[in-house]
């Protein structure tokens, strides 16, 4: 497929403005687009954010630094205990902390759990923007086996804060091995199931074969990262490429995007990256499953936090790309600026370059495709 | 069905108020607004999706205000979104309802410290039934919706009008 030339037939036809959002079913939360439409194409798309603008960065000014982990939760909340996991490692990078090695690795095991079910949320709320009802439903089915995992090891079911600095809140109950191996256990079959269909389904792929292609180029101009990055054909990720916590010591692969169906970075290759990505973050979690040490999960932290004046960033690779925290202390218990980077902001901001001379409907399947949310990119 | 009961039932008479008949009729096919501002939202998906199934009770999401009944605030308001909500609200029919589901559309909850922030839907449109939690777990947003079937059991439009 290849987006449309818009040429001016002379007939006297004008563009019209069109409001996508803020209430809409696929824009994923409340952004809005306004569109300017040559007849069903689209001429200029214009992103208009802030519609879940909830001062996250300035509240951070005014808690101190523990106090401010349940806000992380509410950064990306579909994958709670990745922003959790990014925050605890920037104060623990500003104040040298070490962890200990079991704390870690129960990090890494409930990150890439969480993983899981973010990339189901993605795949099933994408194939419900196509027009496929039933896989949304399945996603939804198996992500309650994860929010059960996750209540079981901390009570709650989407905002965890269940990372701490300096350690994890509690260690794994006695029997979360074994349930979290049968959840596993059955997780490749079901995920057999949503292939057959959704992602083998003719309609679906030929829906998406080469619609809303981002080239290599484009993507590392604009900055997008994670899977949307990997669905262009780059191969990137922080986890091994810049290794982090416990990942070197467990083995994965990184799926890539390859055309499989169309073009490289087409709308199917994000999808497929994200399928691939489950499978691979399931292994992690058996390997790490295996592999855990005894030991404490806490480490000794003072009483009050209060890191040396300087600054610190890092980055980790939550499910919907480079999460960055920019953290600035100035010796005080509170933080004096933290700034948070997400993988959501640069890929709504890539949505105007490549909408033009597609089909509004075209524009649904991007919007999905890219797995944007709106508190990541509004925070 | 049982022989003489199906033969008795066409010669018989049900006796009951206009009032409870409607009411039945709304309580029995709330549909709701397919619409989330933020966490609460992926709870409202769940809550629809297979395990709680809040089909069962008689409530399905419609994408169009025009269509929906029901007002399911999930999360926070911002005060750019609040004059958008109550636009969504005023565009649905009436009789219309409003449940207010989690902290933050109850009080403004975690982000009362923030500037940006709406201190409860209330202060923009007539809220029915609020959902504590944050998020609320699926078995809490189907009890509000429980409680509201059964205030608008006990509505009397018709005496109201008269």
């Amino acid at each position: 497929m290849q987006p449309f030339e818009l040429t001016d037939l002379g007939a006297g036809t004008k563009e019209m403005m069109l409001n996508m959002g803020p209430q809409h079913p696929s824009t994923h939360g409340v952004i809005k687009f306004v569109l300017r439409m040559d007849g069903e194409v689209v001429a200029a798309l214009d992103p208009d954010v802030g519609f879940l603008h909830r001062s996250i960065e300035k509240i951070a000014e005014k808690l101190s630094y523990p106090d401010f982990m349940p806000y992380t939760d509410r950064v990306d909340y579909v994958a709670a205990m990745n922003c959790n996991f990014g925050y605890a490692r920037v104060v623990e990078k500003l104040m040298k902390m070490e962890v200990p090695k079991r704390a870690e690795y129960i990090r890494v095991i409930v990150a890439e759990l969480n993983r899981i079910s973010s990339h189901l949320v993605s795949v099933g709320t994408f194939g419900n923007d196509i027009g496929a009802v039933t896989p949304f439903l399945y996603a939804i089915r198996d992500r309650e086996l994860i929010n059960d995992l996750l209540e079981m090891l901390c009570g709650a079911r989407l905002t965890y804060n269940f990372v701490r600095i300096g350690g994890v809140a509690f260690d794994l109950p006695d029997t979360f091995k074994e349930k979290a191996i049968a959840f596993l256990d059955t997780l490749e079959p079901k995920l057999k199931e949503f292939n057959t269909l959704l992602s083998e389904n003719r309609i679906f792929r030929e829906r998406l074969a080469g619609v809303c292609v981002i080239s290599k180029e484009d993507a590392v101009a604009y900055g997008v990262t994670g899977p949307n990055l990997r669905g262009s054909g780059v191969d990137w990720d922080l986890r091994r490429d810049e290794p982090y916590s416990v990942y070197p010591e467990v083995s994965f692969e990184v799926p890539v995007g390859g055309g499989l169906v169309g073009k490289v970075g087409d709308a199917f290759d994000r999808y497929w990256v994200r399928i691939k990505e489950m499978q691979e973050s399931a292994k992690i979690v058996r390997q790490c499953l295996e592999q855990i040490p005894e030991g404490p999960i806490m480490a000794k932290i003072p009483r009050v936090l209060k890191p040396p004046a300087g600054d610190a960033f890092d980055r980790t690779e939550a499910p919907r790309g480079e999460l960055g925290y920019y953290l600035v202390s100035d010796g005080s218990s509170k933080p004096q600026r933290l700034k948070i980077r997400t993988g959501s902001f640069a890929a709504v901001s890539i949505i105007p370059k490549i909408a033009p001379g597609w089909m509004i409907a075209d524009i649904v399947a991007l919007i999905g495709s890219l797995d944007i949310i709106a508190p990541e990119i509004d925070r | 069905m049982h022989y003489t009961l199906r033969n008795k039932l066409p010669s018989t008479a049900l006796f009951t108020t206009v009032d409870a008949v409607l009411n039945w009729g709304r309580l029995s096919s709330l549909w709701y607004l397919l619409f989330g501002t933020a966490c609460c939202a992926i709870e409202l998906m769940q809550t629809g999706g297979p395990r709680a199934d809040l089909d069962r009770f008689g409530a399905v999401f419609r994408s169009s205000p025009r269509q929906s009944d029901l007002l399911i605030v999930a999360g926070t308001v911002t005060y750019k979104m609040a004059s958008r909500i109550k636009r969504l609200y005023e565009q649905m029919a009436d009789p219309k309802y409003v449940i207010s589901m989690g902290s933050c559309s109850n009080c403004g909850g975690l982000f009362d410290l923030g500037y940006s922030v709406l201190r409860g839907i209330d202060k923009v449109i007539p809220v029915d039934v609020y959902v504590p939690g944050c998020p609320p777990r699926p078995e809490a947003l189907t009890q509000g919706l429980l409680v509201l079937q059964e205030k608008i059991r006990k509505q009397r439009y018709l005496a109201r009008e008269a």
